[in-house]
């Protein structure tokens, strides 16, 4: 018997790699000046999905919520070898925080009938590792955090060793189950370089929409539409179709949704602007080193 | 889901594991005590587990007015299941307005289910917690007294202060060292609550076969000295420079989240936002540019050194004393210097003996 993995992973802002200005000078974040990447450990999810199916069988399905951008983290996955792909895309889950994110990808992925759902502990942009227990919590379904090792999965039971920070822990759990997957438990495999060939081609509708503005600018929007619908059949049939949700494909509640059904709020943002420091500099010589140290014993600071 | 309750208390999650309180709630009665006071309303440590009564002292002595104590067999060991459905419940019984959590790894397990559940907001790793007025953007109404929950985000570009004014209780998580923990007073009086678990009909899902805990290796918050290296010492070998600069200290070592996140050094070194925040009476930054969370980590140390070839690193601004220059080259002469400087001391120590 095979087990129906899902994976959440998330596109997020390159931290790492930020170049030009990050903020904006109204105070939001430049996202354009953020090169996007699919959250690491999200990655190492996939991974440890892909590793079941090896072992097991069954297939492996990648949901992600974002703008049509978010593609290319559903087309790496792809790369890597995963099953199917689904992006939730809708203006209505826009401003989403933690709580409404987790429940709208609660509704797309008990769609997906999951045994086993995997998630990255946490994203290197909010780093908060909050989704992942929450979409568990309105799954109904338990969660085991900091998977560091799968250690048995055989019938409904799963058993794995997870990382409490100070130690480890050995649980054991009947599916369905949530997990949430830390870094080193694996090393992702490398895309593989003829499903890239293949699926570097595959697009979700909004993509194909975003195109043909740009390619049929002086198309009405009924010949536009007539385009879409034909490239969107023509991709299907070549398996490179990638599925786009929206708010009432998965039948969420918008009281839930977006801004409205996100308690947080943002009541400022402050761009981090750094007062000339007051220190005092010693240069990088002998002598000047001696000086410094010689003042920290003084001092009592050391010694 | 839970309204708005001004009467609602403030509440700290009491973590404990084997009978022994962590550190955290213990820090969290500081500020906890402080938000309190602002509000006008009790302080109160929610206490879970199994026969745990006797930490309900060591509760109150650092600032809590009542503890609200469930135990039972079923909250032997920590699940996210039993203690979210126990958290829960007291909440909608009680309704606090603030609910504080430790950002331990139980925490950040336990704290997102009880806000998923309560259906409330849930702000992670702030770096400080006030009491302030809300307007939103397009609204007329001024919500008072909220709970301003303040963290860096983005790569430490940005500084967000988030807020909750409709589903409460207003919810935050708070990473180790971040607060200061306030002295013991033994003869503070407060209340102990018996509660319910309530668990009879709650099934707790996961089977624990192994525990293993492994004492910290590494103590950043006792130190009294750290040197902490960043992206800029360039490998996990030349890291052996900060162990050398540490060792001939007596320091601890630590590591700005780069230096972790590039294998230079383990995690349990990492100070700052995500790792632990540290109030040394020196701290060397080595390599280290300084991101908002690195320093929310390390800016309250008595002196600072930051050794860095930039000029314009922000942790420059921050610093007491800087060496701009090359660290492979600037260590070893601190090394040399220091040890003479022992000597210096010994002599110093010898004459007045």
């Amino acid at each position: 018997m095979g087990y129906n993995c899902v994976v959440c992973v998330k596109q997020v802002p390159d931290t790492k790699r930020i170049t030009g200005q990050a903020m904006k000078e109204d105070g939001t974040v430049n996202r354009a000046a953020l090169p996007a990447i699919c959250n690491p450990e999200d990655a190492n999810a996939i991974e440890e999905a892909l590793a079941i199916r090896d072992a097991h069988g069954g297939t492996v399905s990648v949901v992600t919520m974002g703008l049509p951008a978010a593609c290319e983290a559903l087309r790496e996955a792809l790369y890597r070898g995963v099953d199917r792909v689904i992006l939730i895309t809708d203006r209505r889950a826009a401003a989403s925080d933690t709580l409404a994110t987790s429940y709208i990808l609660s509704r797309a992925v008990s769609k997906l009938k999951p045994d086993i759902v995997l998630c990255g502990r946490q994203a290197i942009d909010g780093d908060t590792a909050q989704t992942g227990p929450q979409l568990s919590e309105k799954l109904g379904i338990p969660v085991i955090t900091y998977l560091e090792q799968l250690l048995e999965l055989s019938g409904r039971r799963i058993k794995v060793r997870r990382n409490v920070g100070n130690g480890w822990e050995v649980v054991a759990c009947n599916l369905p189950v949530l997990v949430t997957v830390m870094e080193s438990a694996n090393v992702p495999r490398p895309p593989a370089a003829r499903r890239m060939m293949k699926f570097k081609k595959a697009r979700c509708p909004a993509e194909i929409a975003k195109t043909l503005e740009d390619q049929m600018p002086d198309a009405t929007p009924e010949e536009r539409t007539a385009e879409a619908k034909r490239r969107c059949e023509e991709l299907k049939r070549r398996g490179l179709l990638i599925e786009q949700w929206d708010l009432d494909d998965i039948g969420a509640d918008l009281a839930w949704c977006g801004r409205d059904g996100s308690p947080t709020k943002v009541h400022r943002i402050q761009s981090v602007v750094l007062a000339g420091g007051e220190y005092r500099e010693f240069p990088p010589t002998e002598q000047g080193v001696a000086e410094l140290v010689g003042e920290l014993i003084e001092d009592h600071t050391l010694g | 889901m839970i309204g708005v309750n001004r009467q609602g208390e403030v509440w700290v999650f009491a973590e404990q594991e084997d009978g022994k309180l962590s550190d955290v709630p213990l820090e969290l009665m500081g500020k906890g005590r402080e938000l309190a006071e602002i509000l006008s309303v009790p302080l109160a440590a929610v206490l879970l587990g199994e026969r745990v009564a006797h930490l309900a002292d060591t509760l109150i002595a650092h600032g809590a007015d009542k503890v609200y104590l469930a135990e039972d067999r079923r909250l032997a060991h920590y699940q996210a299941t039993t203690y979210r459905h126990v958290i829960c419940q007291l909440a909608e019984q009680y309704r606090p307005q603030i609910c504080l959590f430790g950002a331990t790894p139980l925490g950040r397990d336990l704290a997102p289910t009880v806000a998923s559940e309560l259906k409330c907001g849930l702000t992670a790793d702030c770096t400080d917690l006030q009491i302030g007025d809300h307007t939103p953007p397009c609204g007329d109404v001024t919500h008072k007294n909220l709970l301003l929950q303040i963290r860096p985000a983005f790569g430490g570009n940005i500084i967000a202060t988030i807020v909750n004014y409709d589903r409460w209780p207003q919810m935050a998580t708070v990473r180790e060292g971040v607060m200061v923990m306030p002295k013991p007073d033994p003869s503070r009086q407060g209340k102990v609550i018996r509660c319910p678990a309530g668990l009879e009909a709650v099934a707790a899902p996961l089977e624990i076969i192994e525990t293993h805990r492994q004492p910290k290796r590494v103590n950043l918050k006792a130190a009294r000295i750290i040197v902490a290296g960043g992206a800029g010492v360039g490998s996990r070998d030349n890291f052996r420079l900060i162990w050398d600069l540490a060792n001939c200290l007596g320091a601890a070592v630590g590591g700005s989240r780069a230096a972790v996140d590039l294998g230079f050094v383990d995690h349990d070194h990492q100070v700052g936002q995500t790792g632990t925040t540290v109030r040394p009476a020196l701290y060397i930054a080595c390599g280290i540019s300084g991101a908002v969370q690195h320093r929310a980590g390390m800016q309250e140390s008595a002196k600072i050194l930051a050794i860095n070839n930039d000029p314009t690193a922000p942790i420059l601004s921050i610093a007491h004393y800087g060496i701009v220059g090359d660290l492979n080259d600037v260590i070893p002469k601190l090394i040399k210097a220091i040890r003479g400087g022992e000597r210096i001391v010994k002599a110093v120590e010898a004459a007045k003996a």
